[in-house]
């Protein structure tokens, strides 16, 4: 065990494991809308992830930056983060509603047990996946560094870069704005009446098929802001990205509580931490072992996660 | 007794039938003595065709592409084919590819596998079966003491390279501050071995990454609290360009060195121009694109683009194993003793290919050179001094 590494790098161990985190948590959201409102763990919303990360380095493409050019000003990089904030979010989103409307749906008229709900899912995933591969080359593929690459400031051994800022930030934003949505509007009253009894809920004339794809399209458009970022971030992409981050989002949602959207955000960042602590202490090829047995123990004290699971009751 | 009466027949069809199978497959043998006559016989290519390691190896499935071209048009009626193995660059999918090579019995010889991991699965098939191999890019030492006998490399092992690269470090980098990291693979583990008997008190820090790790945030924060000057990476490109890229987004300014698992296109394209700029690599091997001879005209004519890493290599080792058809070698046995006592030149190379007698190439013949991204292209190829 590294103590040293731990405690000199305390603080950027810390910047560095919040900014992960963020997109862990916005990866998060999106499984646990699905899971609060239809008891499905959507397997193919890591797959709707790594198309964001595709639509972020195509969009960067056509506005003329791939790995090779040089850094832009502050202006161009804003704008070009705008728009493949946009881009991203909206393909990702139109996916996930593909995925809904032809890995699910059909099931779901027809009464189909959960089991064959998993199996669809994990169906999804991998054609999403290897369709991007094959038509990708299955190549690696270099993403441009957009922001400043200067630090923010920087003190006492404390350094910020710019990007993990806007992360955090953007993440947490976003959150915020879906917890608004869902506890405020009348979308996401209908949400929540679905979540809680979808039966019930049709007899109040609740639409149900349109709340499960709003549903589905929320949870794509958050996977689009986490791919962006996380492209910035990674500096590259390739057709299989979807699948660690599916697995470790997914276990952020649990270890929050899944179904909870506060529990995701939780979950998330405490993940991200977690993670880097731990990668400080006993070296990075053992990152995944300590986030798993973090995630172990809490669940042995704490069944239902962190802060519970429920959507739709006082808590979401 | 009726069922016995029809068992017994059973059985005789049966018979009859496994007989005739081994009758006809007889007749697809290649005949032993016909000399160069012999039609149709195959080599093997084994390695990452497709996947994030194949810029390291197409090159080479090209340079063995062209040898086998130029074969056929002098010699009418060869009709020599190279049979491509895919392996991915991984282990778990070598196993059933060896043993797919060995079932084909019209394959003398196969140049690969081009990795060190998928050659610990893969070369105990071969050997079982004696196939015979040359590789011209797999170089963890310890392949030559398994006793396989079929094995031949065609480049020097990292125990050349990894002291070379500490050398470099310590003579040119004037680096007394190292920080190293592996990929815990078979050969980033054994490059990262060599280099670091050579830093010695020089090496301030060690980490390990894992394949297919895409953050590495905390060893970015370890480097830099380490106060390194320069950072090895031992392992292969789809793990150290975004590893490059997040070091030099963190910023680290030093050098940042690594072997010939980093010595292909896509380190220089995925990475990108300004954080590749002044990365090093080194390689057992010489500038393709200086070969000797018509090679890199001929490759550029035939595909298109310059020859890339160890197009030249594979190029002249797929030229050995025609050598040896070309002189009736057209088993397997005949073609690993062939190997065995063989002593040639390479006319893209110009490397005297002679083995020793656990499979190494002849430590006279071993030259490392070190390259340095310049401009989004590998540039300054310079040998470095054998000690």
């Amino acid at each position: 065990m590294n103590f040293d590494d731990l405690i000199q790098g305390f603080p950027d161990l810390t910047t560095t494991g919040l900014a992960q985190g963020s997109i862990y948590a916005l990866v998060a959201l999106g499984y646990t809308l699905v899971y609060g409102v239809l008891r499905l763990i959507n397997f193919a919303h890591s797959e709707v992830f790594m198309f964001g990360t595709f639509a972020a380095l195509w969009t960067w493409g056509l506005m003329g930056y791939d790995s090779n050019s040089a850094r832009p000003d502050l202006g161009t990089a804003l704008l070009l983060v705008l728009v493949s904030l946009v881009v991203a979010s909206l393909f990702s989103g139109g996916v996930a509603m593909v995925v809904e409307a032809v890995a699910y749906r059909p099931l779901r008229k027809r009464n189909a047990p959960p089991l064959v709900f998993l199996i669809s899912a994990i169906g999804a995933s991998f054609v999403l996946a290897e369709l991007m591969g094959a038509f990708t080359e299955r190549r690696q593929q270099g993403i441009p560094g957009l922001l400043p690459g200067e630090p923010l400031f920087s003190a006492g051994g404390w350094t910020v870069y710019p990007l993990q800022l806007a992360t955090v930030v953007v993440a947490l934003a976003v959150m915020f704005a879906l917890d608004w949505f869902v506890s405020k509007t009348r979308f996401g009253r209908g949400i929540r009446a679905v979540a809680q009894d979808a039966d019930t809920a049709a007899l109040m004339g609740v639409n149900k098929g349109r709340v499960i794809a709003l549903v589905f399209l929320l949870g794509g458009l958050l996977a689009g802001v986490a791919a962006v970022f996380y492209s910035m971030k990674q500096g590259n992409t390739r057709f299989n990205v979807g699948f660690l981050m599916g697995l470790k989002a997914f276990s952020a949602a649990v270890l929050g509580g899944i179904g909870n959207l506060r529990g995701a955000l939780v979950g998330g960042l405490l993940l991200g931490l977690v993670e880097s602590y731990g990668a400080a202490l006993f070296g990075s090829n053992w990152t995944n072992v300590i986030a798993f047995v973090v995630l172990l123990v809490l669940l042995m004290f704490r069944p239902t996660g962190l802060l519970g699971e429920s959507l739709g009751r006082a808590r979401a | 007794m009726r069922q016995r009466l029809a068992r017994v027949l059973g059985g005789v069809a049966i018979l009859a039938l496994v007989a005739g199978g081994a009758a006809a497959c007889k007749k697809e043998e290649p005949a032993t003595n016909g000399g160069s006559t012999v039609s149709g016989l195959k080599i093997g290519f084994f390695g990452a065709l497709t996947g994030d390691a194949a810029g390291l190896v197409t090159p080479g499935k090209n340079g063995a592409e062209l040898a086998i071209a130029e074969y056929n048009a002098a010699n009418p009626g060869a009709n020599v084919t190279l049979v491509p193995f895919d392996s991915q660059g991984s282990g778990d999918k070598a196993a059933p590819l060896a043993t797919a090579a060995v079932a084909d019995e019209k394959i003398i010889g196969v140049v690969g596998p081009a990795f060190s991991g998928e050659s610990e699965v893969a070369n105990p098939i071969f050997d079982k079966a004696g196939l015979p191999i040359i590789t011209q890019s797999a170089t963890r030492p310890s392949l030559n003491s398994k006793g396989w006998k079929i094995f031949h490399r065609g480049v020097g092992n990292d125990l050349s390279q990894g002291p070379a690269i500490g050398r470099y470090l310590k003579d040119v980098a004037k680096a007394d501050k190292v920080y190293l990291v592996d990929d815990q693979s078979a050969y980033g583990t054994g490059l990262r071995d060599e280099v670091e008997k050579i830093l010695g008190a020089a090496v301030v820090g060690k980490n390990k990454v894992t394949e297919k790790q895409v953050e590495f945030g905390p060893v970015v924060t370890a480097v830099k609290n380490s106060g390194a000057t320069a950072v090895f990476y031992g392992g292969y490109t789809p793990e150290a360009a975004p590893f490059l890229k997040q070091l030099r987004a963190g910023g680290f300014k030093g050098t940042f060195i690594g072997g010939d698992g980093l010595y292909d296109a896509n380190m220089l394209s995925v990475t990108g121009k300004a954080d590749v700029e002044g990365a090093v690599v080194t390689c057992p091997c010489g500038p393709a694109t200086a070969a000797k001879g018509n090679f890199v005209a001929d490759f550029k004519a035939k595909f298109g683009t310059d020859p890339g890493v160890y197009a030249d290599v594979a190029y002249d080792l797929t030229k050995v194993f025609l050598e040896g058809f070309k002189a009736g070698k057209t088993t397997r046995a005949d073609m690993q003793a062939f190997l065995g006592t063989y002593n040639g030149v390479g006319t893209a190379t110009g490397v005297t290919y002679k083995w020793e007698a656990n499979g190494e190439l002849d430590p006279a013949q071993v030259s490392i050179w070190a390259f340095v991204a310049k401009d989004g292209a590998w540039a300054n190829p310079t040998q470095l001094p054998k000690s």
